[in-house]
């Protein structure tokens, strides 16, 4: 195997900051994108804070943090992922549990965990730690699953999920249950398994309404209805299509979005920047913004699809599927199109943990598509 | 059917994975575009509508608070209404120098000279064109001094505003209550959306309580503001010509919020308050029939009007630091050892439990000991009453023959009857705050002690509590309630102020219902006879009580006096009242129902360390019950 590499090298030679690249286990391509997205957002949140500078000093902060965090994790060679992956998954949980009891609350919800030296949401680790747990049940597994197994995953991922939204965080443990189930997915599951869950799911719908807390379920209302509760729930897409809207196909320019700068629109800094950039940069900017995370979701899902063992390629696909719903339900909300729930932007909203998480899962990806064993061809 | 036994595949699944996979970017495809062509809709298609919107004319949406329903007493006398009032505004961009203004204005003394450092913060906090209120309380004399000057101050002006208006201010500060600025906390348990351009919320009694009915919907309209944010334009008449965004209605006019009315007869309360003279004290007047409320008075009072238009330090201070503590409510919070006035109850638990016969007679010689006890405990009247039945007993409110039989009763049926016509127990009145009272049990005192020594129930304390004294403590609310429960044999109506709710803009008036407790009902229906009758030979009787305050009413009056002590004497003392420091001497009670015959009314009467029950008590309840039977004969 190690002959294989060192051919393979000999037939490319290689430039210094593509080995420099190689060294890190890092994937050029990947990172030039986050890194155009990342400097789009700076810049949207500058126009979007009013303009503050120490705000964007501390998001840069941040994003420092995530890129390491990302550096670091892409030294973890996939194998050794896989063997941490149900430790992590169980210490995941253990950290739910504890934070349920004995979280800090903050904006009505008990999502933090006060460690003494960090403050930190547990339910971010189970973003990457419920992909790892599904992708290392099925790695030794025959596929597609057998309905047992089946079943043991949707528990691994619905169990947390429902933690998560236990805090209440229904954005989060959206985006945990869809990371298991597209690991699950991708792994062949029965197309007849997917229709009974889709009846099944949708049976339960009055049931998960019964359940749902009561600004859930304005949400909700508002959603159908914005204009139902103008000067409540429904005020923020009423004011983010006026944003969007009025952006028209070229924008009012950088620093000129009234909608924000009146501080009409809320959350613009956070869940609603989307809007901000609609203001400002019109349709182009956000096809543009689009353009970069589709993107990055297609070289994820090449990074799955030239994966060489089933733990990898699994990883890999629901991280990937994973970021695009996160991009697809923040446009959706901001544009009107979903109901709102707290899903930011991702790596563009103000906000600091969960750019983490989607930079260290950015490293697993560099890590597994850095150490394809080159197969005789 | 045999088990099939499978193995990993990696060709089979690798050609699946990849299947996922494409569906996966199908799947994606498919999503962006309906995200494009969402934002192409919005963007291209809807933008001249979202550019209108959004550029020239920036249109926001203003909350329009509802006005707050009226309450009004039960012969539609206004207790709660709202007041225009005017308050001075100043809008920080339009004023060059903001010290040498408010100076000016405080030299017209239209502010006070305090404010200005306090002023001048609170508008470096907000943005420049949104109004600072410099005095929220402006009389007539200063709004004229201000109108006539108006030119000289650019940027400062008076607006009008609707303001709480309590006009028998501390007579009805305790039951109404008032209402106070909007709290951070009052938020928390109200719909946010609804109190947006709300500022005033009920705090305490009717207002309180009654939250919901009184505020009504929030309305909205639209307000055009220019381009640095501030309002140029009110869009008025939002109900002819509703003004929308995509296409939909975005204003609507407030729902004023519900009268409501109270069972409450002002003029009865104001007769409590006026026989109350200013001591400390309570009045609570209950119609038996329905439960309502009549009267229910707490001296001294205090001015709502003051919580209402913003309450000052100072003024809040002097309130608290009062030392009669007139923010206090004694008819619902105050607790007190009931005595002697729940004698009646005691009496009837005797016979209910046939521990005495109607007619049987028991010797009081000025005390009781205990068997095996050298422990006396004394009789208010130091010669005793001689040979007394049940009549005489309660007349003469001898303690001696409860003391006796009170201890044969036991404290474990004492604690059951008592709590069964409406003691210790809450009452369930429709405000809050109301406290419990007591009705010891030796349950709750093993529960209410820590030392276990201190846990058991020791057979003197039964002694003590047949007379309503040791642990046992009531409310005047409980002892009114208790008193009607005696007036109507046994049927328990549940005490309320709010009678009815009613709409402003149709009239339409809503009953609230009234609601009826668990019966008391008796083996021997009679002894409801014996103790209403025992009670009018308090009021009637040659020996009786509260004979001489009582003397010529037009209608029969059933009452019991009620002495209790605050401090207890020793062994060997006497009770001398000029010699007792005046917060320890007795409180003065008094309960009654009437007419003894066919009751309507309950009444329970606590003068704090007012001395004997009959003397001091039961005038005052003379008083209101005269005054309810002269209006009733108008």
């Amino acid at each position: 195997m190690f002959e294989q590499t060192q051919a393979f090298e000999a037939r490319r030679p290689l430039t210094l900051p593509a080995r420099l690249l190689r060294s890190l286990h890092l994937d050029a391509p990947l990172l030039i994108a986050l890194l155009a997205v990342c400097a789009i957002g700076l810049g949207v949140l500058y126009s979007a804070v009013g303009q503050n500078p120490a705000l964007v000093v501390s998001q840069t902060l941040r994003l420092g943090v995530a890129l390491a965090a990302l550096l670091v994790v892409a030294q973890i060679p996939p194998a050794a992922l896989r063997k941490w992956a149900p430790w992590l998954f169980l210490a995941g949980i253990g950290l739910l549990l504890a934070t349920l009891f004995f979280g800090d609350v903050g904006k009505g919800a008990r999502r933090w965990l006060d460690l003494g030296i960090v403050r930190f949401q547990p339910s971010e680790v189970l973003k990457l730690a419920v992909p790892l747990m599904v992708a290392w049940y099925l790695h030794e597994r025959a596929l597609p699953p057998a309905f047992h197994h089946v079943l043991v995953i949707l528990l691994a991922a619905f169990a947390p999920a429902v933690l998560i939204a236990a805090q209440p965080d229904l954005g989060t443990a959206v985006l945990v249950a869809c990371s298991g189930f597209f690991a699950l997915l991708l792994a062949g599951l029965r197309l007849r398994y997917l229709f009974a869950a889709g009846a099944l799911a949708l049976a339960a719908l009055p049931v998960l309404w019964h359940f749902m807390l009561d600004y859930q379920r304005r949400r909700v209302l508002t959603f159908m209805n914005p204009e139902s509760d103008p000067l409540g729930a429904g005020y923020n897409i009423i004011q983010s299509k006026i944003a969007i809207g009025s952006g028209g196909v070229f924008g009012k320019g950088w620093l000129n979005g009234t909608q924000a700068h009146l501080e009409f629109l809320p959350e613009r800094a956070t869940d609603f920047i989307f809007a901000v950039i609609g203001e400002e940069f019109g349709l182009l900017g956000l096809l543009a913004l689009l353009g970069l995370y589709l993107f990055i979701v297609a070289r994820g899902l090449y990074i799955a699809a030239n994966a060489q063992d089933t733990f990898s390629r699994l990883l890999a696909g629901s991280l990937s599927l994973t970021f695009f719903v996160y991009v697809f339900v923040n446009a959706g909300m901001v544009s009107g199109l979903l109901p709102v729930v707290g899903v930011p932007l991702p790596l563009v909203s103000f906000g600091g943990t969960s750019m983490v998480t989607l930079m260290a899962g950015f490293g697993i990806l560099m890590s597994i598509h850095t150490r394809r064993k080159l197969l005789a061809a | 059917m045999a088990p099939r036994i499978r193995f990993k595949d990696p060709w089979r699944e690798q050609r699946l994975f990849f299947g996922r996979l494409i569906a996966a970017a199908v799947v994606i495809v498919l999503l962006t575009g309906v995200l494009v062509a969402r934002l192409v809709q919005l963007q291209v298609l809807n933008h001249p509508h979202f550019a209108g919107l959004s550029q020239d004319n920036r249109i926001r949406i203003e909350p329009v608070p509802p006005t707050r329903g009226l309450i009004y007493d039960r012969h539609g006398q206004i207790l709660a209404e709202n007041l225009p009032a005017y308050q001075l505004e100043l809008i920080p961009e339009q004023v060059d120098d903001m010290r040498a203004t408010l100076s000016a204005l405080a030299e017209l003394d239209l502010i006070a000279p305090g404010e200005i450092d306090r002023i001048l913060a609170l508008a470096r906090r907000q943005r420049r064109f949104e109004p600072v209120t410099l005095n929220f309380r402006m009389d007539d004399e200063q709004v004229a001094t201000f109108a006539v000057r108006r030119q000289h101050f650019p940027g400062v002006d008076i607006r009008a505003r609707l303001r709480r208006h309590y006009p028998f201010g501390a007579a009805t500060a305790h039951t109404v209550g008032y209402v106070g600025g909007l709290s951070a906390r009052d938020l928390e348990r109200l719909e946010r959306a609804n109190y947006a351009g709300t500022s005033q919320v009920g705090k305490t009694g009717v207002e309180f309580a009654y939250e919901s009915l009184l505020h009504g919907q929030v309305g909205y309209r639209q307000v055009v503001v220019n381009a640095r944010g501030r309002v140029l334009q009110r869009l008025e008449t939002p109900a002819e010509r509703p003004a929308t965004v995509d296409g939909r209605r975005t204003s609507r006019l407030p729902v004023p919020g519900q009268d409501v009315v109270l069972g409450l007869d002002i003029h009865l309360q104001l007769a409590a308050i006026e026989a109350l003279a200013g001591r400390r004290g309570a009045v609570v007047v209950l119609d038996t029939r329905d439960g309502d409320v009549l009267a229910m008075a707490s001296t001294p009072g205090f001015d709502p009007n003051l919580f209402s238009t913003g309450i000052s330090q100072t003024d809040y201070q002097a309130l608290l630091s009062d030392p009669d503590n007139p923010l206090f409510d004694r008819a619902l919070r105050g607790i007190y050892p009931p005595g002697s006035t729940i004698k009646p109850q005691m009496a009837l638990a005797l016979l209910h439990h046939r521990v005495v016969g109607p007619g049987e007679r028991l010797f009081c010689p000025g005390h009781f000991r205990l068997p095996g006890s050298s422990h006396r405990f004394r009789d208010w009247r130091r010669e005793g009453h001689g040979n007394v039945d049940l009549i005489e007993a309660m007349a003469q409110s001898c303690d001696v023959y409860f003391y006796a039989h009170g201890s044969t009763l036991g404290i474990d049926r004492m604690h059951e009857f008592l709590s069964a016509v409406g003691l210790g127990e809450r009452t369930g009145i429709d405000i809050q705050g109301e406290r419990p009272g007591l009705v010891p049990s030796r349950e709750w005192k093993r529960a209410a002690f820590r030392r276990r020594e201190d846990q058991a129930w020791f057979p003197g304390e039964t002694v003590i509590a047949a007379i309503g004294q040791g642990y046992m403590n009531a409310t005047m609310l409980q002892l009114a309630h208790s008193t009607a429960v005696l007036a109507r044999r046994g049927v328990r109506i549940q005490p309320r102020l709010a009678i009815a709710s009613a709409d402003p803009l149709t009239g339409e008036l809503i009953n609230l219902p009234s609601v009826e407790l668990s019966q008391v009902v008796l083996e021997d229906e009679r002894h409801w006879d014996l103790i209403r009758d025992s009670m009018i030979a308090v009021t009637r009787g040659a020996r009786g009580t509260a004979r001489l305050q009582l003397r010529g009413t037009s209608y029969l009056v059933a009452g019991k006096t009620g002495t209790a002590q605050v401090f207890s004497v020793g062994q060997d003392e006497e009770y001398d009242e000029d010699e007792i420091d005046e917060r320890l001497r007795d409180h003065a009670l008094f309960v009654a129902f009437a007419p003894a015959e066919a009751p309507e009314i309950s009444i329970a009467v606590i003068v704090e360390n007012g001395g004997s029950g009959s003397s001091v008590a039961a005038p005052v309840a003379r008083a209101v019950m005269d005054r309810y039977f002269a209006a009733r004969e108008r």
